[in-house]
Parts: structure tokens; sequence; C-alpha cells
């Protein structure tokens, strides 16, 4: 198992790197191939990640594990350093996973214009570009890997996207990259103050120059993760995007991309920079819990279902950011449960607004009805994802929600609790929020009497065989999460304690 | 005289000019096996221009890990020299390759511009070596006369002649400012011509104002060259009306040229004097970059938007001579370094561009943007590649152009000079505006023009190796990065 140790989370990474390549051999007329291929590759990918999960130590979830550094570029100091964590383990499983629940999805249905084999790719690319990100330990690497996603993304949107795809698809583009400029100026600041790229490194070092410098360097790579996450008020290109993009480009934003910036904030800017980070936490709170309000309100005025799911993810996230913004034990461990919960559920959510539009051919909210008599199962897997998505206890929502709250009551690193309980409340009445604008849409959707126009029930198929391979992983997940939390917990823990030390707890 | 004589006593090493000597042969060859070839046969004059640079380039390699100098110490062979004749070889076959197509189909006189592009050509590999002025005046010369003839070549299209005088016209003109500078230099250094014995000579000479003086004059006649702003003007009308391929060989290997006589003055003759003429070149890069990328997004001709894309590529390689310091000759290192992998990437990415852009306008296409519509689904392979150039150009990964950015910002942030820094940054996301919307025409939008567009094997063989080039070097940065290192003047 020694190749395993040293070169399983980079095999895992660059598998489906050489599916592109092998891609690039394989006719545009051939679907069926290109299809195999990228079920082959992500197929393999995933096996080498449950390869990586059972070789994991989760005694001492703490360190780094698996870790490679070798020579990369030396004349800038960049080492091609990986390794990974209790933090980040189950956003590397989570990405290889969606990845290749996406390509299942696929082999359903691909969207117009078709050209499979150029959506394979991309999502091939994609998947490259986010795992690497969630193994990366050396900033130059990370933003390598960061930026790798950028392109394909922006074609997966302008070229299989909805009606305002072109706006949607420059819209991100721009948006992200002028964040990641400020990233890159926040990493170039730690180099020449700690000589390194390294991250471990960075972060054993501690004390990176004056209070001034540091703040600084944070809110520079404050504002490429805020972007990415995306924290309000740099939400707005995200509806577009969410609403613009094809089925499989929303679930892979929604359930992988947005967090890497949640997860740079963790395994970045609080661990090297922590005096920084808990002079910015009170912000960064503040910020949360409007974007958890601002997000449930946005939700009760949208016509279109995959919109409204775009703009609960901004609630969502903010409960993420709210459970960091707490330095505490519970706040971030909760952050990190709610990642991989969001992850799951928003994904699911987002395959369901696929499945309707092609069934549907319209996710206006108030052309639908009924959808539990005509298609019960397809229904009740709605209901139960709109469910989980609201936070009911005993599905994969509740608890991310819940910790981030419970933090909040009692932050860490000497923050100033009045305010956080403030923020507690905040984010409380966002929850109720949040229950009620996705019942409401669940009960508009799936209860109800059928619209005429569909009444005769015209290629309302219930939920194909393929559509239960893609799904039934996640709910099953969704489920076991929600019952289980330590499955997610008892990972992340360790790693959570090992970043409160850089605060002194 | 003392120079003369000196130089034309001294033994010459015969390997250490080779590459030129094998050049130059070559060159001759061509011209004169045209004469006596039919109509029908002149395209063979290509495949043996091809076989001659391969040649040039075989005896450079065999020149690899010497260091020597010749003809009285004017002529100079090292690694720097080394990677750049490389570079010009590597050039000099991407244009063949995109001139084949243009010029079998289209126009006459096919000796006659492979013999000029090759004497161009030969002008790269001197500059490359030349560290004297006389020698670097002269490599200058032989890279942009025979340009000022192959941008006429179209000699029935008012363009092509408008092109060729306006170019010919503003470089007779940089040439004179610059010889005027180089004479000063001359007079003031007591009469050396030798990089070394100027730089000794005008160290501590006291006579600061005229120093500055005559290296204005040479910096302006090198700008011109490298169409740095404000002396671009003549840049996007030459492009625009010479044959494509010409504008392609324009736009990098004489504008390398270029960079290379700037590089080597500038590191080499007035190293001591760097603080005179650093603002002058930040000065010169925030414009180039700014003016650039601004007029670029105007633009809806793609050879126009070459033009201005290239012109603001200038820019960031003179950011990392406005980082020059002597006194910290790590800052140096680096700037030079990133400069050369700048350059070398900036080669192969941009004549990647202008060949997909070629073969579209020949197969099928137009030179305007719009036309560009949907091109995807006419030719999946060259949108493919022209999306990955244009990305390089842009700076996004997963091509190498990130790269060759983000070592000048590095170079940057090092020596401390980070407003430019910023200046690079804000014009990255103003530059991928512009290349972006023609990414997105060809993707994104549906065809206007109909049929399919046929490559040719050729180029699309040379176009698909620069691009996996260059993201191999992307993927392993250290491929470019250590002969750079190693080649550092």
């Amino acid at each position: 198992m020694e190749w395993l140790d040293n070169w399983g989370l980079s095999l895992a990474a660059f598998l489906p790197m050489a599916g592109v390549v092998l891609l690039l051999f394989v006719p545009g007329s051939m679907d069926g191939v290109a299809k195999a291929v990228g079920l082959l590759f992500t197929g393999a990918a995933l096996l080498v990640g449950v390869a990586v999960g059972l070789r994991f130590d989760y005694g001492s979830a703490g360190a780094i594990q698996l870790e490679v550094n070798e020579r990369w570029i030396p004349q800038i100091d960049a080492r091609y350093h990986v390794g990974i964590d209790g933090i980040a383990l189950p956003l590397f499983e989570l990405s290889l996973l969606v990845s290749f629940l996406c390509i299942v999805y696929l082999m359903w249905h691909v969207p117009s214009p078709g050209k499979t084999k150029a959506l394979i790719a991309l999502t091939l690319l994609l998947e490259t570009g986010m795992t690497g990100t969630f193994i990366a330990l050396d900033l130059i690497l990370f933003f390598i890997f960061w930026e790798v996603v950028l392109v394909p993304m922006y074609f997966m949107i302008g070229i299989w996207g909805g009606p305002r795809r072109e706006y949607a698809a420059v819209k991100f583009f721009l948006y992200t990259l002028f964040g990641s400029i400020f990233m890159l100026l926040g990493f170039l600041a730690l180099y020449f103050q700690g000589n390194t790229f390294d991250m471990i490194a960075l972060r054993e070092q501690g004390n990176l120059g004056s209070t001034l410098v540091q703040n600084l360097t944070f809110a520079g790579l404050f504002l490429g993760f805020a972007i990415k996450v995306p924290m309000w008020p740099f939400h707005t290109w995200l509806p577009d995007a969410h609403t613009e993009a094809p089925t499989i480009g929303s679930v892979l934003l929604a359930a992988v991309m947005l967090k890497m910036g949640t997860y740079g904030f963790i395994r970045i800017a609080y661990p090297i920079l922590p005096d920084a980070a808990v002079y910015f936490a009170p912000g960064i709170g503040i910020l949360a819990v409007i974007a958890i309000i601002y997000g449930a309100l946005c939700c009760f005025a949208q016509s279109d279902l995959k919109r409204l799911i775009a703009f609960s993810s901004v609630g969502h996230m903010g409960f993420v950011m709210l459970g960091i913004a707490t330095v505490s034990d519970r706040g971030i461990n909760g952050a990190i449960f709610g990642m991989v919960a969001h992850g799951l559920i928003t994904g699911m959510l987002f395959f369901l607004a696929g499945s309707i539009h092609e069934r549907f051919h319209t996710r206006e909210i108030a052309e639908l009805g009924g959808v539990l008599q005509q298609m019960p199962r397809f229904g009740s897997v709605l209901v139960y994802a709109g469910i989980a998505s609201l936070g009911l206890p005993g599905l994969a929502g509740f608890w991310g929600e819940m910790l981030a709250l419970l933090g909040s009551y009692q932050p860490g690193a000497g923050l100033d609790e009045g305010l956080f309980r403030i923020l507690m409340v905040g984010g409380g009445i966002g929850t109720v929020l949040t229950a009620g604008y996705l019942l409401w849409t669940i009960q508009r959707v799936a209860m109800g009497t059928v619209p005429e126009k569909f009444a005769d029930g015209h290629g309302l198929f219930d939920v194909q065989p393929l559509e239960w391979s893609a799904w039934a992983p996640l709910l099953v997940l969704i489920l076991a999460a929600g019952i289980y939390p330590r499955m997610v917990l008892g990972v992340t823990d360790g790693a959570v304690q090992t970043l409160l030390k850089s605060f002194g707890g | 005289m003392e120079f003369a004589q000196g130089a034309l006593m001294s033994p010459v090493d015969w390997h250490a000019i080779a590459p030129e000597l094998v050049l130059t042969a070559f060159a001759c060859l061509v011209l004169v096996v045209d004469l006596f070839l039919a109509e029908r046969a002149k395209w063979l004059a290509m495949p043996l221009s091809a076989i001659g640079i391969l040649a040039t380039g075989a005896a450079t390699l065999s020149l690899v890990g010497s260091e020597r100098t010749t003809l009285a110490g004017s002529y100079e062979i090292d690694a720097f020299a080394l990677l750049l004749k490389g570079l010009f070889c590597v050039i000099g076959f991407i244009v063949l390759a995109i001139s084949f197509d243009y010029f079998r189909s289209g126009i006459r006189y096919q000796g006659e511009y492979y013999f000029l592009l090759l004497c161009s050509l030969l002008g790269g590999l001197v500059m490359s070596s030349a560290r004297d002025l006389v020698t670097i005046f002269i490599a200058i010369e032989l890279i942009s006369v025979p340009g000022f003839i192959m941008t006429g070549l179209r000699k029935g299209d008012p363009k092509s002649n408008e092109a060729s005088l306006k170019f010919f016209l503003f470089g007779v003109l940089s040439t004179a400012v610059m010889l005027y500078g180089m004479s000063l230099i001359y007079g003031l250094s007591g009469g050396a011509t030798r990089l070394d014995q100027i730089r000794e000579a005008i160290d501590g000479s006291g006579n600061e104002p005229l120093v500055m003086l005559s290296v204005f004059f040479v910096v302006v006649g090198f700008a011109f060259k490298i169409s740095a702003v404000p002396f671009h003007f003549w840049a996007p009308d030459t492009y625009e009306g010479a044959p494509s391929p010409v504008a392609a060989f324009l736009s990098t290997a004489s504008k390398i040229g270029g960079f290379v006589g700037l590089l080597v003055l500038m590191f080499k003759a007035f190293p001591e004097v760097a603080d005179i003429w650093r603002p002058v070149f930040a000065v010169l890069a925030t414009l180039t970059m700014t003016v650039g990328n601004l007029i670029a997004l105007r633009q809806r001709h793609i050879i126009r938007l070459l033009a201005y894309s290239g012109i603001a590529q200038s820019g960031y390689i003179l950011v990392a001579l406005a980082l020059i310091d002597p006194s910290s000759p790590g800052v140096s290192r680096q700037a030079l370094e990133s400069a050369l992998v700048y350059i070398a990437i900036y080669g192969v990415m941009d004549l990647g561009a202008f060949a997909a852009v070629v073969a579209y306008a020949r197969r099928g296409g137009t030179y305007f943007i719009d036309d560009y519509a949907g091109l995807w689904q006419r030719s999946p392979v060259l949108a493919t590649l022209l999306t990955g150039f244009l990305l390089s150009l842009a700076g996004a990964p997963p091509m190498a152009g990130a790269w060759a950015k983000l070592f000048v910002f590095l170079a940057a942030i090092n020596a401390q000079v980070y407003w430019l820094a910023v200046v690079m940054g804000v014009n990255a996301v103003i530059a991928a505006w512009y290349y972006l919307a023609v990414v997105k025409r060809m993707f994104f939008e549906a065809p206007e023009l109909e049929g399919p567009v046929e490559v040719p094997y050729l180029l699309r063989a040379v176009m698909g190796v620069a691009a996996l080039a260059l993201l191999v070097v992307f993927v392993y940065p250290p491929v470019i990065t250590e002969l750079a290192e190693r080649s550092v003047l």
C-alpha cells in the first residue's frame, strides 16, 4: 500500500485529467465511448478516493497524512506539496463522489446542444481542479488548482446554459478572476513575510509581520475566498451562474465549488493569520447573518425554482461562515459539517430542478403543482430533499446549522459574546424563514392539484433507473449524516482541535 | 580604427558562428534554387527553408554547454544566446508552417519571401550573440529591412503598400534616433563599441545628463521596434496590411529581436546608470499595457486585435526591465529570468493564435471577429486550439501563459515595485475581457457562415504541438524556468 500513501491523492486528482487526454482521441460523434471514458475515469478516481478513506488514520485526523512533498518549481520556491487531514478529507471525498454522480446523470440526459464529449471533458477537468484544491498544501499549487476550475465552468455555463448564459458565464469568470487576483496578492504577502509558500510551514512560523500587514493580507485572502463562497455582498454572480448553468454545472458549483472558498478560510486564512482572523471575525459573522436573512428573504421572492435554490445557497453558506466566524470548536466543526451537508442536499436539489425542467419544460413555480400525485416517487424525493434543506433534525441539514448557532452562543478566542449572541438570534430567525420558504415551495410544487396544462401526464414519467443511480448515494448519505453525525464530526474534530491551537486554545 | 583592425585581425571561431553560417548558406540557396524552379514547383522553397532552419537548430544545439567569444569580443556564445537562437529557430519553423498554405495558393514571390524570412531570422540569431554597438545595429537592421519588403509583398493591395511604407518610415525614423543615441555613447565612452568597455567608460564618467540623453535615444529607437506605447502607431496598420504570416513574424521574431537588443544593452552596457532608465521603462510598461489593452477592447478585426494584444504583451515584458536594480543582483536576476520566460512563452502562444487565424481566414472564414461566431460547430479542432492560445495570452490556466504573467508579477513584488504589480493585475482582468469575447463568439453563438473549415495537416500538427507545449509548461514549468535560470546574462 505504499504507493497509496505516496501517490494516492495525486492519482485521484489526476486520473480525471488523464481521462481528458484520452478523450482528445475519441471522435466527437462517438458519444457512447465518451460516456464510457467519463464513467471509467471518475469511477476509478472515486475508488482511489475510497481507498484513501480506508487508509486514512482516523485516530490522528489532526495531522497531515498521505503527504507528498516534491520539488516542483525551485525558481519561485513552489513545491508539489499535497496531503490530507480531517478537514480536507470529507470535501475531497465529496468532490470525487459528486463528479462521478454527475457523469452518471449525464448517462440519462445530456443537455442541449449535446456535444457529450466536450461536456464530459470539462467535467473531468473540473474534477481535477476541485480535488486538487482540497489536497494542495502549497499556496502556488493551491492557486493553480483553484484557477483550473474557472475555465471549464465558464464553458459549461456558456455552452450548455440557459437563455442568459453568456451574461452569466462572463460575470462568473470576471468576478472570480477579480477575487483570485487579490487572493494571489495575499499569498505573495504571506510569502514575503514567511519566505515560503508552504501552508504548514507558514502556520508553524506564526507572527507574520506587523498587525497592519497581517490584517491587510487577511483582507486580500478574504476578498478572494468571500467571492467564491459567496458571502453577501459578493454573491451577485451566484444566482445568475447557478440559474443559467446546466444541471450538472449547478450541482458541481453548489456541491463542491462554493466549498473551495470556505475551505480556504479554514485551511489558509485562519491557521496562518489567527490574530487577523480574530480581528475580522465579528465582521465576518455580521456579513454571514445578513446573508442568512437576505438569502431567505430573496427566496420568498423567487418564481424560478432553480433561482430559489441558488438563493437558498447564499443562506446556507451564511451558516457555514457564521460557524467559521465563531472561531470555536463547535462552530468550525459545524461549518465543515454544513459544507458537506449543503453539498449533498443542494446538489440533490439541483438534480431535481434539472429533472423537473426535463419533464415539464419549465421551472416556474407558479406553473407547477401536484407533482406528488402524478409522480409519487419523484415528489417524495423532492419533499425529502426540501425538508433536509430546511434543517429537520435527523437529516444532514440540521447539524451544521445547530452547531453554528451553538458556536455563536459561546464564541472562542475571546470574541465578544454579546455580539455573537445577537448574531445567534439573527441566525435563528433565519432558520425559521428558511423553513418557511422551503415548506411554501414544497407546498406549491409537490402538493396541490395538477395544473390543467399537465393534466394529460404526457412525458411525466416517474424517477428513471439512471436517475435513481445518480441520486441514491446522495439520498442515503443525507440520512446517514443526519442520524449519525459522528460520521463527519469524528473525522473533522481532530483537525479542528489542531487548527484551534493556532488561536491558543 | 583600432576596433576595426582588432576585429579583422583576430582569428574567427567558425564553430561559434556556425548557426549563422548555415542559415546564410540556406538563405542564398533558397534564392538561387528558386530561379530554376518552374512556377508550379516554387513551393519547394518552403521545405528547403525548413531544412535550413532545422540545420541551424542543429548547429545551435552543437554549441550547447560552451561559452565562447569571437570577433574580438563583439560576438558571444553563452546560454543566453543559445536559448534565444533556439527560440528564433522554433519561431522561424512555425512561421514557415503558417506561410506555406498562404503563399502557395495566394501570392507569387514564394522564393523571395522565404529568402527574406531567413534573412530576417538571421538578424535575430546575430542579435542573440551581439555584444557591441555595431553588431547590435547590424542585427536590428537585418531583422527590420527584410520585414519592410515582406510587408509589401501583396503588391496589388493598397493596404499592403500603405503598411509597408508606414513600417518603412517608422522603422527608418527609429533607426535614426537609435543611431544618434549610439553615436553619442560612442563619443562619451571615448570610442568604445564593445558593451563591456562602454560599461566601464560610462561608470563614473560624470557626464550624467549626456548619458541620460543618449540612453534615452537608444531606448526610444528600440521602443519603436517592440511597438511600445507611444511608439506603437505603425503596428496595427502594418500587421493588418501585411500578408498575415508576415504579421505573425513581425509580432514575434521581430519584436523579440528588439527585446533581446534592449536586454543585452541594459544589462551589459548600462547597468550602472539603471537609476536613470528604470523609471523610463516603468512609464513605458504602464502605458504599453494599459493603452494596448484598452484599444484592443474595441477591435473588430482579429489581426488588429492581435496587434493590440501584442502591444499589451510587450508591456508585461517591459515591466521586467523596469525592475532591474544593479545594487541587488537577486532582484535583477529574477527580473531577467521572468522576461526570458515571458518572451519564450509569448513567442509560441502568439504564433499559435496567428496560425489559427490564418488557417481560418484561408479556409472558409474572414478576419472579422463577428465571423468567428459558432466556429466551434464548424471546426471543433480549430476553435479549441485557438481558444487554448487565447487563454494562454490572457494568462488563464491551464496554459503556460499563466506562468509567464505570474513570474513577472512575482518579480515585481520581489523588487517591491508594488504599484507595477497592481497595474499588471488590473490589466490582466481587462485583457481577459477581449480574449474571452472571441472565445465567446466561437463557442456560445450560432454560426453565420456555413461549411466546415478544413485546416491543412501541417498547420494542424504545428498548432497541436504548440498547444501541447504550452500545456506541458503549465503543468511542469521548470521545463522553461530552468533554461531561463541558466541563461541569465
